[in-house]
């Protein structure tokens, strides 16, 4: 990719100009990352409206982000993703955006990357797109028990939506009004993207994925430990297993 | 047959339950909706304690040969289970209207422009 000097505006998609869009970054003590993501994000497209959402951050998380100019949703208290992320998709749906993007705060999904997974969504092939790091070349460390991990859940999802899922667990994604509205309306606690791909699918919304890099995080850690990812896997295994039960309900259209 | 001390005591600790109960929601500490198992609890196992002959019958049906009050017990041990998974589907319940108000609470401060974006303390 060409270097592209600051000042010059870069020309945005114009499919994508015409929407009304919105970024969601859900944050927990990303003071050290969430800035440059922002500023990132901006440089690409300043009409995209950053939003960080704040699990309950005990550190400069939600000033860093409000000085690099994004709008900021304080949590009270600590949701977990599940909960964080849907406030986003909550905003998004009452202030009527029509387009939404998911980044992780914490800097691994490039913004650079958005274009991919823009594209689907854009050309009306797919209500909710997500970046997979297996789906194609693009390469992927991580420890041995997390990748199979990672795996399983897959192989899982996969047999349930009976489409190819390689990575049920990544947080870079686009989606349309509908999906937007769904998620506003229901999105799935911990671990919810395993759930919500499952949910997705259920509410014949038409799910794709697309190949992209991940970074190493910039700084700070990881909030998933071995012991934990063993506890979410039971967990969302049950969810997923009950959900297969649940009746679907398809996603309440704008009022 | 259940011995006789047995079903008084049984009897005795049922109306003491039903007691505490009814007099924690004239204290207004217990909502009548949470009480009703526990009431249910207490008169069953008041009814078992009482009618002896009834006990008896009922252990015979389920297989109990030896010692007729063990039915007491399982349907005591029955009963706590239930309330104990009434009250998960309660603390779930609060669980979900406790993140929706966090959300709106958080969309809410945005929207007025109040609350400090300062570093906060840990909860």
């Amino acid at each position: 990719m060409p270097e592209v000097a600051h000042a010059v505006r870069v020309s945005v998609d114009a499919r994508l100009a015409a929407l009304k869009r919105v970024a969601i970054l859900p944050a927990l003590n990303e003071e050290g990352n969430v800035g440059p993501v922002i500023e990132e994000l901006r440089r690409l497209d300043p009409d995209l409206e950053v939003v960080v959402v704040d699990d309950g951050s005990t550190d400069g998380t939600a000033s860093v982000a409000a000085q690099a100019g994004a709008h900021v949703l304080r949590l009270p208290f600590n949701l977990g993703i599940g909960g964080c992320v849907q406030t986003g998709f909550r905003y998004a749906y009452e202030h009527g955006f029509e387009l939404a993007v998911r980044l992780d705060g914490d800097g691994q999904h490039d913004p650079a990357e958005l274009p991919k997974i823009l594209e689907p969504v854009l050309a009306g092939q797919a209500d909710i797109v997500v970046g997979s790091r297996f789906a194609g070349t693009a390469g992927y460390r991580s420890s041995r028990s997390r990748r199979l991990g990672i795996r399983l859940l897959a192989w899982v999802v996969s047999a349930l939506v009976r489409q190819r899922v390689t990575d049920t667990t990544s947080g870079f994604q686009a989606v349309n009004r509908r999906g937007i509205a769904l998620f506003a309306h229901d999105y799935p606690h911990d671990y919810p993207e395993v759930e919500a791909t499952v949910m997705v699918v259920k509410h014949r919304l038409r799910l794709r994925e697309v190949p992209v890099t991940m970074r190493e995080r910039a700084s700070g850690r990881s909030s998933i430990t071995a012991a934990r990812s063993v506890y979410y896997m039971v967990k969302v295994l049950l969810a997923i297993f009950v959900g297969i039960f649940r009746r679907t309900a398809t996603p309440l259209e704008d009022t | 047959m259940t011995p006789l001390v047995v079903s008084i005591a049984g009897a005795v600790a049922s109306v003491v339950l039903l007691l505490v109960v009814f007099e924690l929601i004239r204290s207004r500490r217990l909502r009548e909706r949470y009480a009703l198992l526990w009431i249910a609890t207490g008169l069953v196992l008041l009814g078992l304690s009482a009618w002896r002959g009834g006990l008896n019958t009922i252990a015979g049906w389920v297989g109990v040969t030896g010692y007729p009050p063990a039915v007491l017990f399982a349907v005591g041990s029955l009963f706590i289970l239930a309330v104990l998974l009434h009250y998960s589907t309660v603390i779930s319940k609060l669980a979900d209207q406790n993140v929706i108000l966090a959300q709106r609470l958080a969309l809410l401060e945005a929207e007025v422009g109040d609350g400090s974006l300062d570093a906060r303390a840990p909860r």
